[in-house]
């Protein structure tokens, strides 16, 4: 078996190139075949048979992004409690204080978020903005 | 071998990086940053860092890039005209900053070519080896990481928070005065 | 082993992997199909073949022929790569999924996985946060209403449980102590008071279990949480505008995904491939398998029940359950694994 421990990861470079050799086949193929028909009504956006109006991109919730932001956080979190899971039983109760520290510092933001409504669609949001 | 890696992904790494900056349409920029991404994580897995070639992918590539897709979804971002005329400042500046550059680049590579450096806690290993220098020779910085990431949610829902009603009230009072004024 | 030989057999696993993939996917929109039926007091797929078992073949015949229409407003490089990305990406995770004991063969020891590395839960891991930009650009450069909204609902969606997703697994690391999936299913093998299983489910992670099940349902864009392509309001979601194999890449993307969770589901909870074992030696290559098998597809059945059974969630009800329960939940579920581990070692 290969000593070097980089070399267990070359099969993944072929697996890609083996998942592309399905794909792109089906890709080429799929544009070969089967018949083609233009006409108008077909060309238009899908919007249930009627016309569409409007343009597409118009704005949207800020609400998307700030979920955006508040992932990338909570998934450093996650991130730093990898290792800390795979050594836990290395470092016994002072492994589980020193998260426990950590845990509770990212908990506060996470009531800070919770009672600020930064999470609240729908209902709740609209409720606070037709109050004004 | 593994010097042809680490030159054929140090290409599409570049590659990747230069494409950011020709290209016209914003997504494409945004997916060719994923490229460099994915070929950082590959050259982190060269030197043996497995953990931080996954993290690399997931916080990178996975999380922090949706976010720039996100943004370019959210905006309407369109194509952005290139050429016509630069700035004679970009002018002025930009190419003897290139330069000073690239001078500090080839003196940084000759120096260091002779000598390998060796950081703190860099021996390659499975990811049990960082973990260890993580919560034990480096827990106070590990720490301050929350109080980083605290600190980060909170700019983030103070930026994008949604309207709380007094604000709201105060707003729409002031531009109704607008438009009694106008 | 030589470093050729050893590459060549992981392609030709590769290729066999992907392929049985492809077949488990037909024949799970075959089973949902039937199940679904059955659930819904009709028959589902009768006419083609017996019990319609030439149902998916058909299908996939007629998608291959089907007009392939790139509609003329949409952002065509873009729309092009999209389901390719989301296919491919949904492939890729397999790589690292050990689906048997490693086989003795030729004086040689292979395992039953393209390949086994140190990290292979975070690979997982990483691929699947890569998955959610075949699905973001698709409704992106669709260009259209449906396909937009049901893109970004479905990428806040599966960003948001992905977080949760993410903090589930701890519980099942802390047990293992190890990303490799072999690792942490040989962690799992044997019993404890005599009879029961040495599985994680068993071993205080069975809340753990339930957090994963549900952070995976919405990661898969499954009901209950299907709301990037509730038909009643969005048409398709992101695949709107998608017509022929592009749309099917979609289709199989999201059941490749599935299969993936069901088996990710056996290997850190249920023991992987551990089972009994008995009789002549050819029994012990094959029963492994067999009992790995049976899993997934006991995973992949409540997949179905559950689609047959339950509403679908409203966007504001899932984005606070998914925040504002599903993630505190997970982290208790990581301190109160931490404290019972760290105490007892």
């Amino acid at each position: 078996m290969p000593e070097n421990y980089y070399i267990r990861y070359l099969p993944l470079v072929l697996h890609l190139v083996a998942a592309l050799l399905i794909a792109l086949p089906v890709l080429v193929l799929t544009t070969l075949i089967g018949r083609r028909k233009k006409f108008a009504q077909k060309m238009q956006a899908y919007e249930c048979g009627i016309t569409p109006t409007g343009d597409t991109r118009g704005r949207f919730s800020v609400k998307f992004y700030l979920v955006g932001m508040l992932f990338i956080l909570f998934d450093v979190e996650a991130v730093f409690l990898y290792p800390w899971a795979i050594i836990l039983k290395e470092l016994k109760m002072f492994g589980f204080w020193e998260m426990l520290v950590y845990i509770g510092v990212v908990l506060v933001g996470f009531f800070y978020i919770v009672k600020k409504g930064a999470i609240d669609w729908g209902e709740t949001a609209r409720v606070s903005v037709e109050n004004v | 071998m593994e010097l042809v890696l680490f030159w054929v992904f140090a290409a599409i790494c570049i590659g990747g990086a230069i494409n950011l900056l020709a290209q016209k349409h914003p997504i494409n920029s945004a997916l060719s940053l994923v490229v460099v991404m994915a070929s950082l994580a590959v050259e982190y897995l060269l030197l043996g860092a497995e953990f931080v070639a996954a993290v690399q992918v997931i916080i990178y590539a996975g999380a922090i890039m949706v976010l720039f897709i996100f943004v370019i979804m959210l905006l309407n971002a369109g194509e952005e005209p290139h050429g016509g005329k630069t700035s004679l400042v970009a002018k002025l500046v930009g190419l003897p900053a290139l330069g000073i550059l690239a001078v500090m680049l080839v003196w940084a590579l000759t120096a260091q070519a002779g000598g390998s450096v060796a950081v703190a806690g860099a021996e390659p290993g499975p990811p049990q080896v960082i973990a260890r220098l993580l919560f034990n020779d480096f827990l106070l910085p590990f720490e301050v990481t929350s109080v980083l990431v605290l600190i980060a949610i909170m700019g983030a829902v103070v930026l994008a928070a949604p309207l709380q009603p007094h604000h709201a009230a105060k707003i729409l009072a002031a531009q109704a005065g607008e438009g009694g004024q106008s | 082993m030589s470093l050729g030989l050893y590459l060549l057999v992981g392609f030709i696993k590769s290729f066999i992997i992907i392929n049985v993939y492809l077949v488990v996917f037909a024949y799970t929109v075959w089973a949902e199909r039937k199940v679904l039926g059955h659930i819904q007091n009709r028959w589902g797929p009768t006419k083609v073949g017996p019990f319609g078992l030439l149902q998916p073949i058909a299908d996939g015949v007629k998608l291959l022929f089907k007009e392939d229409m790139t509609p003329p407003f949409v952002y065509q490089p873009i729309f092009t790569i999209a389901p390719v990305l989301a296919l491919v990406m949904s492939l890729m995770s397999v790589a690292v999924i050990p689906i048997a004991p490693a086989l003795h063969l030729f004086g040689y020891d292979i395992p039953m996985q393209v390949t086994d590395i140190n990290i292979g839960l975070l690979f997982i891991l990483g691929v699947t946060s890569i998955g959610v930009y075949g699905i973001a650009l698709a409704g992106w450069s669709s260009n259209s209403k449906y396909a937009m909204l049901g893109g970004l609902r479905a990428s806040a969606q599966m960003i948001s449980y992905e977080a949760s997703l993410g903090l589930s697994l701890i519980g099942v690391l802390i047990m293992s102590g190890s990303f490799s999936l072999q690792e942490i299913v040989h962690q799992q093998e044997g019993f404890f008071w005599g009879f029961i299983p040495n599985w994680n489910i068993f071993r205080g992670q069975f809340f753990g279990f339930f957090l994963y099940i549900i952070a995976a349902y919405a990661e898969t864009n499954r009901v209950p949480f299907d709301l990037p392509e509730a038909e009643s309001e969005l048409g398709g979601g992101y695949h709107t505008e998608y017509s022929s194999m592009k749309w099917s890449m979609f289709f199989m993307a999201e059941y490749h995904n599935m299969i993936t969770v069901a088996c990710l589901a056996t290997l850190l909870f249920l023991g992987g491939w551990s089972g009994p074992v008995i009789g002549p030696p050819i029994l012990h290559t094959l029963l492994p398998l067999a009992w790995f098998c049976l899993k997934v597809a006991f995973f992949l059945f409540i997949y179905i029940w559950v689609r047959g059974t339950m509403p679908r969630f409203r966007y504001d009800q899932l984005m606070a359950f998914g925040w504002k329960v599903l993630l505190p939940l997970a982290i208790l579920n990581v301190v109160v694994t931490a404290f019972f581990v760290a105490w007892f070692s």
